[in-house]
C-alpha cells in the first residue's frame, strides 16, 4: 500500500493520536493536518488532552497492589465465607449441594447433553420476563410482599397449581412481590426477590408439557438462569450471577415447591 | 485454577486505574476491582483459554461498573433531581473545572465513550478489544472515540458542556 492513496479518514486521525499507524500512513497524515490549521488545532489539543489524562492516571497505576486484593486473599475470603454461609444450614445442605454439583459436573461430562426442547422454551421466556421487570422502578412487580397471602393464593388460583414463595432468606434475598404473565398456552407467574445491593431474581413458573428434567443452566448475556420440569410445570430462576452462585438457591426453590405440590 | 494468580495480578494495576477513572473514588474503585477479580475467579474455567484476559477482565469490571450504576439511578432518583436544581453544586463544579483537569471533564461524558477513551488512550487496549469490551462492532469504535474526544475537547475549552450535560 503506498500511503498517499486513500484519503485520510476519521480513522486514520484517531489512530494518528493514540500513535498507531505505520511510518509511511503517518506521514500521511502528519502532511494532510499540517495543510489544515483547524484540524491541526483540533489533532494536537485532542493529543494533548490524552497525554494529560495517562499523566493525571500514572500515579494510581503506579501504586501499590492493597492486599485485599491479592487473589490468595481473594479465594482465602470466599472460602470464609462459603463455610459462613452454610454454617446456619448444617450439613444436611453442604451435603446436598455437593451432590448436586457432583451431578452437574457428571452431567457435564457427557458427550452431548441433549436440551430439553421444553426447558428451553421455559428459560427463553423467563429470561425475557426477568429482563423486562428486573429493571423496572415504578412497577417491578405487581402484587407487593405486603400482601403475601393474597399474591400467591391469586397466582396460584391463575396457574392451577398451589404456590409459595420460596424462602431464600439465607441466599440474602427477600421477597419483592409476583405478577402475572402470559406463558404459553395458559397464564406464567413470576416472583421477584431482591438483596441489599438491590440485585434481582425472579422464580419464573408456568404450566408445560414434558417429562420431568434434570436442572438445565443456560446463560444469555449477563443473565443466568437454571430450569427444570417436574410435574406439568416448568420452572426457571433467573439472575445476574454466575452458575455457582445461582445453582444452591435453584436446589432450594426446587426443595420448595417439591414439599408443597 | 493454579495459574488464575500469575495471570491475574500482573492485570491488577490497569484495573485499579480504569476502575479509580470510572469511579473517582479510591476505595469504592478497589470494591469495583475486587468485585471485578472475584467473578473472574468463581468463572475461570468459563473463559477461553486463547482469548484476551485482560479484555475479558475489563468487560467484568465495566459491566458490574455499568449495572451498579443503573441500580443507583434506580434508588436514588431525588439525589439526581438535587445535584441538578441545586445551583450551589453546579457552581461548585464549574469552578473546580480546570483546564487542565482532563479526568474531571471525562466525568461528563456519557459512560460508552469515557470508557472507550479510557481503555484505548489509557491502558492502550486495541480498537477491536475495545469494541469487545463495550459490546459495539469494531466499525463503531473509531467514529465514537471521535466523538467522544470532540466532545471532551470542548468541555475543556468552554467548561460549559458541564451545565448542558446535567440538565439532561
Amino acid at each position: 500500500m503506498t500511503g498517499n492513496e486513500l484519503p485520510i479518514g476519521e480513522d486514520d486521525l484517531q489512530a494518528f493520536i493514540d500513535d498507531r499507524l505505520d511510518d509511511r500512513r503517518r506521514a500521511a497524515v502528519e502532511a494532510h493536518v499540517a495543510a489544515r490549521a483547524d484540524l491541526a488545532d483540533r489533532i494536537a489539543a485532542e493529543r494533548r488532552h490524552r497525554t494529560l489524562l495517562r499523566g493525571q492516571l500514572e500515579a494510581k497505576f503506579a501504586e501499590p497492589i492493597p492486599a485485599r486484593l491479592r487473589i490468595a486473599n481473594l479465594r482465602a475470603n470466599r472460602r470464609v465465607r462459603w463455610i459462613g454461609s452454610t454454617r446456619a444450614a448444617a450439613a444436611a445442605l453442604a451435603i446436598f449441594v455437593v451432590g448436586a454439583v457432583a451431578g452437574w459436573f457428571a452431567n457435564g461430562l457427557a458427550p452431548t447433553p441433549v436440551q430439553s426442547v421444553a426447558t428451553a422454551g421455559v428459560t427463553q421466556s423467563a429470561v425475557a420476563a426477568f429482563r423486562t421487570f428486573v429493571v423496572e422502578v415504578a412497577h417491578p412487580v405487581e402484587v407487593g410482599v405486603q400482601q403475601e397471602a393474597h399474591l400467591l393464593q391469586w397466582l396460584s388460583k391463575r396457574l392451577g397449581r398451589k404456590l409459595a414463595a420460596p424462602d431464600l432468606q439465607p441466599f440474602g434475598y427477600r421477597l419483592m412481590g409476583g405478577r402475572l404473565l402470559p406463558g404459553g398456552s395458559g397464564a406464567a407467574a413470576q416472583l421477584m426477590y431482591d438483596d441489599a445491593s438491590g440485585r434481582r431474581l425472579t422464580i419464573y413458573v408456568r404450566a408445560t408439557d414434558g417429562t420431568e428434567t434434570a436442572f438445565r443452566f443456560q446463560r444469555e448475556g449477563d443473565a443466568a438462569t437454571f430450569a427444570w420440569i417436574d410435574q406439568g410445570f416448568g420452572f426457571a430462576v433467573t439472575a445476574v450471577a454466575s452458575r455457582d452462585q445461582l445453582l444452591p438457591i435453584a436446589e432450594a426453590v426446587y426443595r420448595g415447591f417439591e414439599g408443597r405440590n | 485454577m493454579a495459574d488464575a494468580e500469575a495471570l491475574l495480578e500482573p492485570l491488577i494495576p490497569a484495573l485499579r486505574r480504569y476502575a479509580y477513572a470510572l469511579v473517582r473514588n479510591h476505595d469504592a474503585a478497589d470494591d469495583l476491582v475486587q468485585d471485578a477479580l472475584e467473578r473472574a475467579l468463581s468463572r475461570w474455567s468459563l473463559r477461553r483459554p486463547d482469548g484476551d484476559l485482560q479484555a475479558w477482565l475489563f468487560t467484568i469490571l465495566r459491566n458490574l461498573h455499568v449495572s451498579a450504576a443503573r441500580q443507583r439511578q434506580r434508588r436514588g432518583p431525588h439525589l439526581d433531581l438535587d445535584a441538578v436544581s441545586s445551583p450551589g453544586v453546579t457552581a461548585t463544579q464549574e469552578a473546580g473545572l480546570e483546564m487542565q483537569d482532563v479526568l474531571a471533564a471525562l466525568d461528563q461524558l456519557p459512560e460508552e465513550q469515557k470508557s472507550l477513551l479510557l481503555l484505548v488512550g489509557v491502558e492502550d487496549l486495541s480498537y477491536d478489544a475495545a469494541a469487545r469490551v463495550l459490546g459495539v462492532p469494531p466499525g463503531t469504535v473509531m467514529s465514537r472515540l471521535s466523538r467522544g474526544r470532540q466532545r471532551l475537547r470542548s468541555i475543556l475549552e468552554t467548561g460549559r458542556a458541564t451545565l448542558l450535560r446535567r440538565v439532561k
